[in-house]
């Protein structure tokens, strides 16, 4: 007997018997002799759950906890307890897709609230019910923009994310979308380069704000110079920073897309994480995953469904807009939790904080001497500065004090060789700035 | 009454639900970024903690999970969730490790995501597994892109299409066309297989390979699935099994011992991590050896005790920012410890006795279109006997009343009126005589008060809903909600 199975040894023998079998095996005789299991799996024995705790806890201390002083996508914000106490409701953790509205309207309202969120976050008119992460979302935004501009050519931003880069390229690699660079001019998108290379090829533009480097771009003129090219403009941005920043609504872009990661997530190694995607009313048919609406039932009253399914691959098979199934939907509760309880303030001053920490430490790191800031561009929480101290030597010391900060861009390009990223967020100390600062200034 | 607010509608200008540190640095002041900062606030709640903590919790109840009652969704696998899965990964170093702390920090998270590739492995019969697909639909795309490079690296370009029975999940041909391929949709024969003149009919030097989940989305196992195999082998395609229904397979079959080159796992289903909603799952993707180094990047690898990342040069790429959905797959592996080797082994056949009891005990009033013994799962074709026209919806909703989630209906689309049912192993003989009498009772009340079954659900939060208004009027926000409300004055 073992404790997720519930069959007793009499309760097998009369389904057995009731199925005129005398063993399981019988009802496996469809299967050629040749491709069934012989022996049993070459695995571990079953484990008490004692002996899995035991053993969970090894693994997890050959891990170690640092204070984080990194981002590049992936941001150590604070978790408001409510979140873990309602995510773990197994009314929303353990059910399926809501496909019976009837039993799933806590899971429907949730993505509703959600979608709200985001689109008031974006000031765009729609979000989606949410994508696997940023990089997978800003992939679809541009598979977006070949339909909707009918052209094949995505122009990319090189202040992008890498990562996130690398991720649209192996997506166009395979479906077969062509892609050019936009320059970086001392840091930021360079519109004159952009204008450049907009082309009757050209299907959209995806830039970044705040950029990888951390530093906030200027959009002025890029949405009229892409739409008079009847082109699509995407803009990828950590969704907390839009509760301060200029929307992507309010740049006239046409797509808003990137991570949710930094709305009360863990940094959970990487995953998982959330993406969000939003646009235009007018291009809403071409939004690819779940979309909730509002209706109400027979009797009147106010509910939500899935909508507009007809884009969807169970529908539309081979014509689908995306293969995408499900989202990332408790993800989506995580992001709609945070939200509430932050709320119009809490927003504002998550960002409010983590730009005074990150500047405080800013300030300090170009009062070192050994630091240089070659961008001089405003920032958010997190920035680049030069050093010709080794990125190698800066992590070794900053890790034998429990560390984890500078992220070294020299592994992504060469004209990045001695640049060195830092995000701080509202969780650092004083204490933990001043004790980074000083293991900084001891280095040559 | 049942609570019905948006939580937009519970907020009072003013009101916070969170805590933050105190200001540290005043001379610094984020309204310096003057033009950057956006002009209006963000349209946010503002409520307090228990505001919102009630709000959710009351939401919460019109939901329904595997704990509330049996959840026999066809194809979903919606087995128990084990609790100690959550619990490792809450209390433990996992979720507080950023993805790009140095490795030497990182040990045992790496060290984890390679045992689970490793126990995959030995549980698929396929010789490499890699973590990073967020769910099935995205493992299907990451396998085919390993076909694809496959034939690519060999300077085969011709080969860009597909084989997929008729029968497949509607992620197979969405996940080809993503891919840059054609699906090539073959028809299945009278028992719902494929059909071998169909596929050699197809077969050509431009197939790149073939989708194929067995069981198929009948329940029911190919039973020329080594001459499948082996006529696809034979015109130089590839074999990808659509991991979706391999819970019945489990101590019984390995895919890879069928002849299948390449793989995906929803980790999500035959290895109980929660379904959330619709995600995050896990997708997975295995192959035979000679496809590994094709295998996204980044790879996790291990040299004598050490645990590294490697970034392989002729991988088909990056196809998620980090290692996917790493807590989801953690707790896979936690139930894979706990179920150990000997009760993985009784997975497929106890689902798979389950099944079979339900087809037995309803084929006397609901139409059995394929006889003979089916997988883990169970298709019928509406009712038998069936005055009234009651519809297959109209029996999943009357479910919903008995306090049941409804079965998968509508799909497999090869018949018209499916209803696919999958009470997997977690489930009691007691749960699902339950069940069955319910079903029974349905079939009764189809002839004798058939008007009950078109209301149905009655009991529930809500009712049968107006899914043409919601794809009319199309309000997706609070906003588009407010301005629906005050146009209607």
């Amino acid at each position: 007997m073992f404790k997720y199975f519930p069959h007793t040894k009499d309760d097998i023998e009369f389904m057995l018997k009731e199925l005129n079998v005398s063993s399981i095996n019988e009802l496996f005789s469809g299967i050629s002799e040749n491709v069934q299991l012989k022996n049993d799996y070459d695995l571990k024995s079953s484990m008490s759950e004692q002996e899995v705790r035991q053993y969970f806890k090894e693994l997890s201390q050959e891990n170690r906890e640092l204070v984080i002083f990194s981002g590049m996508g992936i941001y150590d914000h604070y978790q408001p307890s409510v979140i873990d106490a309602i995510t773990s409701r197994q009314e929303f953790l353990t059910s399926y897709t809501p496909y019976q509205p009837e039993i799933s309207q806590g899971t429907l309202q949730y993505i509703f609230e959600y979608q709200s969120m985001i689109q008031s976050l974006t000031g765009l008119d729609v979000s989606n019910a949410s994508m696997y992460d940023g990089a997978t979302a800003a992939a679809e935004a541009c598979f977006m923009a070949t339909s909707i501009s009918r052209r094949n050519k995505i122009l990319i931003s090189k202040t992008l994310n890498p990562g996130t880069i690398k991720v649209i390229k192996t997506y166009f690699k395979f479906k077969g979308v062509e892609y050019d660079y936009v320059e970086a001019d001392n840091g930021v998108f360079d519109i004159e380069d952009y204008k450049k290379k907009l082309d009757g090829e050209i299907a959209g533009v995806i830039v970044q704000n705040p950029n990888f480097f951390g530093l906030i771009e200027d959009y002025t003129g890029v949405a009229d110079a892409t739409h008079a090219n009847k082109s699509v403009m995407i803009q990828y941005s950590d969704i907390s920073a839009l509760g301060v920043l200029k929307t992507p609504g309010e740049n006239e872009a046409d797509i808003a897309c990137g991570d949710c990661q930094s709305l009360g997530m863990p940094v959970a190694f990487g995953g998982p994480t959330i993406g969000y995607l939003a646009t235009t009313k007018k291009h809403v048919r071409k939004l690819p995953g779940r979309i909730c609406g509002y209706t109400t039932d027979t009797e009147g009253k106010r509910a939500f469904v899935l909508t507009l399914q007809a884009r969807e691959q169970h529908i539309r098979r081979a014509k689908a807009n995306s293969n995408i199934c499900s989202n990332q939907s408790l993800m989506v509760l995580y992001s709609a939790v945070y939200l509430s309880v932050m709320g119009k303030q809490g927003i504002k001053e998550v960002n409010a904080l983590s730009y005074e920490n990150a500047h405080y430490l800013y300030d300090r790191l170009l009062g070192t001497g050994k630091f240089f800031d070659n961008f001089k561009k405003p920032f958010l929480k997190e920035f680049t500065l030069e050093t010709t101290i080794s990125h190698d030597l800066i992590a070794q010391a900053l890790l034998e004090k429990g560390i984890f900060g500078g992220f070294s861009l020299g592994g992504i390009s060469e004209e990045y060789d001695n640049l060195i990223n830092f995000a701080v967020t509202e969780k650092r100390t004083k204490e933990e700035i001043d004790r980074l600062v000083e293991v900084l200034e001891g280095l040559v | 009454m049942m609570y019905n607010k948006l939580i937009f509608e519970i907020s009072q200008p003013g009101r916070v639900g969170y805590s933050l540190p105190k200001r540290q640095f005043t001379k610094y002041d984020i309204k310096d970024l003057g033009n950057h900062l956006r002009q209006t606030d963000a349209l946010l709640p503002e409520v307090s903690e228990l505001d919102c903590v009630r709000h959710f919790t009351n939401i919460s109840k019109k939901n329904f999970g595997v704990e509330n009652g049996f959840y026999p969704l066809g194809s979903c696998t919606m087995k128990y969730n084990p609790k100690i899965n959550e619990e490792l990964v809450k209390t433990m170093s996992f979720a507080k490790l950023h993805p790009y702390q140095p490795i030497s920090t990182v040990q045992g998270a790496l060290r984890a995501y390679y045992e689970l590739q490793n126990a995959l492995s030995e549980i698929s019969g396929l010789e490499e597994f890699s973590l990073n697909p967020f769910a099935g639909a995205h493992g299907e795309l990451v396998g085919l892109m390993v076909m694809k490079e496959y034939h690519m690296a060999r300077g085969d370009f011709k080969r860009t299409k597909v084989i997929v029975p008729d029968s497949a999940h509607g992620t197979n041909p969405a996940s080809i066309t993503v891919c840059g391929m054609e699906a090539v949709e073959i028809v299945s024969n009278d028992q719902g297989m494929v059909d071998i003149e169909a596929l050699k009919a197809v077969l050509n030097d431009e197939i790149a390979g073939m989708m194929l989940t067995n069981p198929n989305t009948l329940g029911i196992f190919e039973k020329d699935i080594v001459e499948i195999t082996k006529l696809v082998h034979e015109a130089g395609g590839l074999m990808y099994y659509d991991g979706a229904n391999l819970n019945a397979l489990l101590g019984k079959v390995r895919p890879g011992d069928m002849g299948f080159d390449i793989m995906h796992i929803n980790l999500h289903k035959t290895f109980s991590t929660p379904h959330g909603g619709g995600g995050p799952g896990s997708g997975p993707v295995g192959v035979k050896d000679f496809l590994i180094d094709y295998l996204p990047n980044p790879r996790v690898k291990k040299l004598e005790d050490y645990y590294y990342v490697a970034n392989v040069g002729d991988a088909i790429g990056q196809i998620s920012g980090y290692f996917g959905n790493f807590l989801v797959a953690l707790r896979a592996y936690s139930y894979i410890l706990n179920l150990g080797k000997e009760n993985l082994m009784q997975v497929g056949p106890l689902a798979t006795l389950n099944a079979n009891y339900v087809r037995q005990a309803l084929k006397n009033d609901y139409y059995l279109p394929i006889e003979g013994y089916c997988m883990h799962e169970v298709v019928f074709d509406g009712l038998k006997d069936n005055p009234h026209e009651i519809r297959t919806l109209d029996v999943a909703k009357r479910l919903l009343d008995y306090g049941m989630h409804a079965p998968t209906i509508y799909f497999p689309l090869l018949f018209h009126q499916s209803i696919m049912i999958e009470p997997t192993e977690t489930e009691s003989l007691q749960t699902i005589n339950d069940f069955i009498d319910v079903m029974k009772k349905i079939a009764k009340e189809a002839k004798e008060d058939p008007d009950t079954l078109r209301n149905a659900p009655l009991s529930t939060p809500i009712t049968r809903t107006d899914e043409v208004f919601a794809a009319k009027e199309m309000i997706f926000s609070y906003k588009d909600y407010l301005e629906y409300i005050n146009s209607k004055g």
